[in-house]
């Protein structure tokens, strides 16, 4: 008995240390011989995973900085949660007054902006709302209360909910009210990038950042309708989680996005797929312009 | 359809020319649902027959408790487990979230009740003759046990089977307490989630493909340790 116990426990720590082949090959191995808590996690909104950003830009630091780098993926509400709770070691989310008051509260270190890009108004090609060349709170207005499944919202607490909440009060609208008021809003609970393919099955509007909407572009029928106007602004941040137990990982990955070498990175991540960089990067600083 | 056609030849030749995503996934999800039925096996096998030997009061509620938990939601122990071994639960100080323990430790409970119910019923065809035999021939308690036991092996290992059918392919736990993290947490069914999330046809298939195959063979497993199935 106590030899079938000794194996078990041997296959569990053993599947809790080693990364699987494959995926792994190139990563460092020095992480298989370290404990779990050397691995540094972050957790990141599902519009900048949807968009495979970190699948560049994991590689690099885990090569560059030797260690083992868990990318978690769920909405800015989810991440912040997780943050709240000490099981991730940073934070790259994209909501400004939720970030300010996680390091108010004194849970996250400092708010650190590392690019942007914009949120759009996207739908199906004929445009049925016409809502084309609106501003986002006039396309809000037009939308509400049509018949049919008109909107799909996240709908689950993430950064670009946020923004969409705040689109709908700018309208002169209850957020509540708005949630309510009938079927032509569909409250999704998915992340981006599913959010886009519902709202295409569905031929419907929704609210997507521009760069998940560009790694899908080709698989949707869906197009950009509205895409200026100040409430679209898209800033992403990181944030180190104050109790963190892997601070000097922490530290390397804030440094490591915001470096020459990473904010390059940022700023061309896309052009040779879809013509346009995804992000534009700002080094740290609030981007000033719309 | 067309597209559909397509997209299914792309996952045959994903699984034949040996995309290594793909089987460094199934290992790792062969690794955790394996580990998770072992464990389980462990302390439920042995729970099982406590639970067929011993008389106490309350033993029928047990047993109809037990049996209730087969279909537990996979999404309400992942909460559970979630809860604990989050940093801030009463296991956090393991460092147990996100990793491929969670999800196994996650899916030992999930497994627990169907190798607790059916190591219970597998002896209930002679399992207390089997043991008085045993004692009659001069063995002691756990030792008739054992004995019991290892005369049913070939039923248990119909439950040990079993349980792997279920551990292997559950999504909610892995999703909640593993993180789906690619390389080191991501299983069949999370890569699934995720694929159909993105609208990547062929890569769903072939997950999906191999996931039943999985399944298949586990099934074919069962048929060949015990020839009576079909019949």
């Amino acid at each position: 008995m106590v030899r079938y116990a000794t194996i078990v426990i041997g296959i569990l720590t053993l599947s809790s240390c080693a990364p699987g082949p494959g995926e792994n090959i190139e990563k460092n191995t020095v992480a298989q011989t370290e404990s779990v808590d050397a691995r540094l996690r972050v957790a990141t909104t599902t519009s900048l995973y949807d968009t495979g950003l970190w699948n560049v830009l994991e590689p690099l630091f885990e090569e560059k900085y030797g260690m083992e780098l868990d990318v978690l993926y769920a909405g800015t509400g989810k991440a912040l949660e997780w943050g709240e709770r000490g099981d991730v070691d940073v934070l790259t989310i994209h909501d400004r007054s939720r970030e300010e008051t996680f390091v108010e509260r004194g849970l996250g270190l400092e708010r650190i902006p590392f690019a942007y890009n914009h949120f759009l108004i996207v739908g199906p090609p004929d445009d049925p709302a016409g809502i084309g060349g609106l501003s986002p709170e006039e396309a809000f207005t037009r939308l509400h209360g049509m018949a049919g499944p008109v909107f799909v919202s996240r709908g689950d607490d993430s950064g670009t909910h946020s923004r969409e909440k705040s689109i709908w009060i700018s309208a002169g609208l209850d957020y509540d009210d708005v949630r309510t008021s009938g079927d032509w809003y569909v409250e999704g609970g998915n992340g981006m990038g599913p959010t886009l393919v519902m709202a295409d099955q569905m031929r419907a509007y929704t609210l997507s950042d521009v760069g998940t909407f560009l790694s899908y572009g080709n698989d949707l029928d869906l197009v950009p309708l509205v895409d200026s106007g100040n409430a679209l602004l898209n800033v992403y941040s990181a944030i180190i989680v104050s109790g963190t137990d892997n601070m000097d990982g922490a530290e390397a990955l804030v440094e490591f996005l915001l470096s020459d070498e990473g904010q390059e990175l940022l700023g061309r991540y896309g052009v040779d797929e879809y013509g346009t960089s995804l992000f534009h990067p700002c080094g740290g600083e609030e981007p000033d312009q719309p | 359809m067309k597209d559909l056609a397509e997209a299914a030849r792309l996952a045959l030749k994903m699984i034949t020319s040996g995309d290594p995503v793909l089987y460094a996934t199934t290992l790792r999800t062969l690794l955790i649902s394996a580990t998770a039925t072992a464990l389980s096996s462990l302390f439920f096998i042995p729970a099982g027959a406590f639970l067929y030997f011993s008389s106490f009061p309350g033993k029928k509620l047990v047993t109809e408790v037990v049996r209730t938990l087969y279909g537990i939601p996979t999404v309400l122990v992942g909460m559970l487990v979630f809860l604990a071994v989050s940093r801030t639960g009463p296991l956090g100080n393991l460092g147990l979230l996100f990793t491929p323990a969670a999800i196994a430790i996650g899916e030992a409970i999930l497994v627990a009740p169907i190798i607790t119910g059916l190591t219970f019923s597998a002896l209930r065809t002679g399992g207390h003759e089997l043991a008085e035999t045993a004692l009659s021939l001069g063995a002691g308690r756990w030792t008739a046990v054992l004995k019991v036991l290892s005369e049913k092996r070939q039923v248990l290992l119909t439950t040990v089977l079993v349980a792997f059918g279920r551990a292997v392919s559950e999504v909610g736990i892995a999703v909640m307490v593993g993180g789906n993290i690619a390389g080191y947490t991501r299983t069949l069914t999370t890569s699934i989630v995720l694929a159909v999330g993105k609208g990547e046809v062929a890569r769903s298939i072939a997950l999906g493909m191999v996931l039943l195959l999985l399944a298949l063979s586990v099934n074919v497993t069962l048929t060949f340790l015990d020839p009576e199935r079909n019949r």
